[in-house]
């Protein structure tokens, strides 16, 4: 029994050492630089809690967080509507079942950051077109190149990709929904609407738990699309808060501030999950 | 299910949501075989001519070979390597979870996946780089390590489900905690082994944002880096990085429409979890 013990350790301890070098390690060292003044490189001083009041100050960190708030918000309850209904037909009785499913999951393989760089395209030449064609005013212009449209485009992307996944949690959850409930509410004289918040909703509520807090994270760290898209522009207007941590801590020598930065994002993404998580469990209680 | 009447109305809207889906792939598909002058024109109209030259412009580009090469290599070591050690790591876990350590080291594990990548972003380049680690094998390590805080959550659940029984009876006959382990658990977690290997080769060979903070040669870049170190050169031409972006995302598309039935299945197993 003893030597078992031992195996066990032999390969437990190795995991846990470069889990702890490769993850823990930097992030413990991302908190320890966040109260100094280092600019990832030279020399530095420890300047306690100025980062983070700077952070709190700065303008630009404040339009990150509203920004990507404001996508991710949008963006995942897009989502998982969008995903809802698609899940709901695809689970209904349909032709060419197989097929459409997997066009709907399709956006799932694919490279975000490719996917962002084709609707670039559409953005910015096939829609134009396609305005001027018909003469609707609103499409002639890029949405990107304006700096109040440009996070639409940004969602649209997001939106287009992330269906899929979501598509396939909620289609988990349907299969396992017996036909006979909706039998017998249907004799009860239960209409389409009532069917689904008395029958569907309540029983897949726990995977519409999971896909609201997992979308709802993913988009908060929204990078890729935006690399692909708007590059954080025009202006600062699309700058999501890990390409804010990106650009400022490579190339703006700001690695002991965009680390302060990181930690205050860190813990604003705990908090949201851990809200959201109470609301929606709650909700899943009453129901 | 059969009692119910195929339902026309929901084909036909599900039929034209999923255009929205094909069209960008269309559109993609179509550019990257047109010319210039093409372009100027309706862009839905098919090519005038299906030549390969923007292929070969683009392959010759962005040594598009070599990225093709560095992103199979990192996908099949990652795949490979997480698989087998990752599963490993599990089992020591799951069949010691009533001890203080392995308790720990499954919640540890587990709040590792809270942790958004860019808060360790830039201390782990700075120690990656000095340790000389900027290149792709690097890369490999890392995707190996991240993985296991996910993989062992979900691994762990399957084999706990797993009898005790079928390893007290293998130890009976002399096999070791070792060869219990690749002998009897490894094959029965096959399936969980499959979705892994689908989430796992997904990640890595999409993956933009790891390979950007840690390649520092251009010549190690994967094929989604390989577009955005490109996207400046393509400038205008479409046709060009059309046909390069096509060509990155052909492979995975290909394995898709062989494979989507279990790549599907794969992950829905690894998300209901």
């Amino acid at each position: 029994m003893k030597k078992k013990n031992s195996v066990f350790l032999i390969i437990t301890i190795p995991a846990f050492l470069l889990f702890f070098i490769f993850h823990s390690f930097p992030a413990l060292q991302g908190i320890f630089y966040s109260f100094t003044d280092w600019k990832g490189y030279g020399d530095w001083n420890f300047v306690g809690l100025k980062n983070y009041l700077n952070v709190f100050k700065d303008e630009r960190a404040g339009d990150a967080y509203l920004f990507t708030f404001k996508f991710a918000i949008v963006a995942t309850i897009l989502v998982n509507i969008i995903s809802l209904l698609v899940a709901i037909g695809l689970n209904s009785k349909i032709k060419f079942h197989k097929t459409l499913r997997a066009i709907y999951f399709l956006p799932y393989i694919l490279s975000i950051l490719i996917v962002g760089f084709i609707f670039n395209f559409i953005f910015a030449h096939f829609l134009p077109q396609i305005g001027d064609a018909f003469g609707w005013e609103f499409l002639t212009r890029n949405i990107l190149g304006n700096p109040d449209l440009a996070w639409i485009g940004i969602v649209i992307v997001a939106v287009w990709q992330a269906v899929s996944f979501n598509t396939i949690l909620y289609l988990a959850g349907l299969v396992t929904i017996s036909e006979d409930l909706y039998e017998a509410a249907s004799i009860d004289g239960a209409g389409v609407w009532t069917k689904f918040w008395k029958i569907t909703f309540p029983l897949i509520a726990p995977f519409f738990t999971i896909n609201m807090v997992l979308s709802l994270k993913n988009f908060l760290m929204v990078f890729d699309q935006i690399v692909a898209l708007t590059g954080g522009g025009p202006g600062k207007s699309t700058e999501s808060i890990s390409l804010l941590i990106y650009r400022g801590g490579f190339e703006g020598g700001e690695f002991a501030y965009q680390s302060a930065n990181a930690v205050i994002y860190f813990i604003v993404i705990i908090v949201f999950s851990v809200i959201q998580l109470k609301f929606l469990n709650k909700r899943e209680v009453e129901n | 299910m059969n009692r119910k009447k195929t339902s026309w109305l929901v084909t036909t809207l599900l039929i034209l949501g999923s255009l929205l889906i094909l069209f960008p792939l269309y559109l993609t598909i179509t550019i990257a075989f047109k010319t210039p002058p093409e372009m100027a024109g309706n862009l839905l109209a098919l090519p005038k001519s299906w030549s390969f030259d923007n292929f070969a412009q683009a392959i010759e580009m962005t040594n598009f070979f070599n990225a093709f090469k560095n992103s199979a290599f990192v996908t099949i070591f990652v795949v490979i390597f997480t698989v087998l050690t990752n599963s490993l790591v599990s089992y020591a876990i799951a069949r010691n979870l009533h001890k203080k350590f392995y308790k720990f080291l499954y919640f540890y594990f587990l709040s590792a996946m809270f942790i958004p990548f860019p808060i360790i972003m830039l201390p782990l380049v700075k120690q990656t780089s000095a340790w000389g680690m900027d290149n792709l094998v690097g890369l490999i390590i890392l995707y190996i390590v991240f993985n296991l805080s996910f993989n062992v959550f979900i691994y762990i659940g399957y084999i706990r489900a797993i009898p005790v029984e079928l390893e007290e009876a293998a130890i009976m006959d002399g096999a070791t905690t070792w060869g219990v382990f690749w002998k009897v658990i490894f094959p029965l977690l096959a399936p969980m082994n499959a979705t892994v290997a689908i989430i796992t080769s997904l990640g890595a060979w999409n993956d933009f944002m790891l390979p950007l903070v840690l390649l520092s040669d251009r010549e190690m870049a994967t094929l989604p880096l390989v577009q955005y170190i490109f996207q400046g050169q393509f400038s205008t031409d479409y046709n060009l990085a059309f046909a390069s972006y096509l060509m990155a995302l052909a492979p995975m598309i290909i394995v898709y429409i062989f494979a989507q039935k279990w790549i599907i299945s794969g992950v829905m197993k690894g998300s209901i979890k």
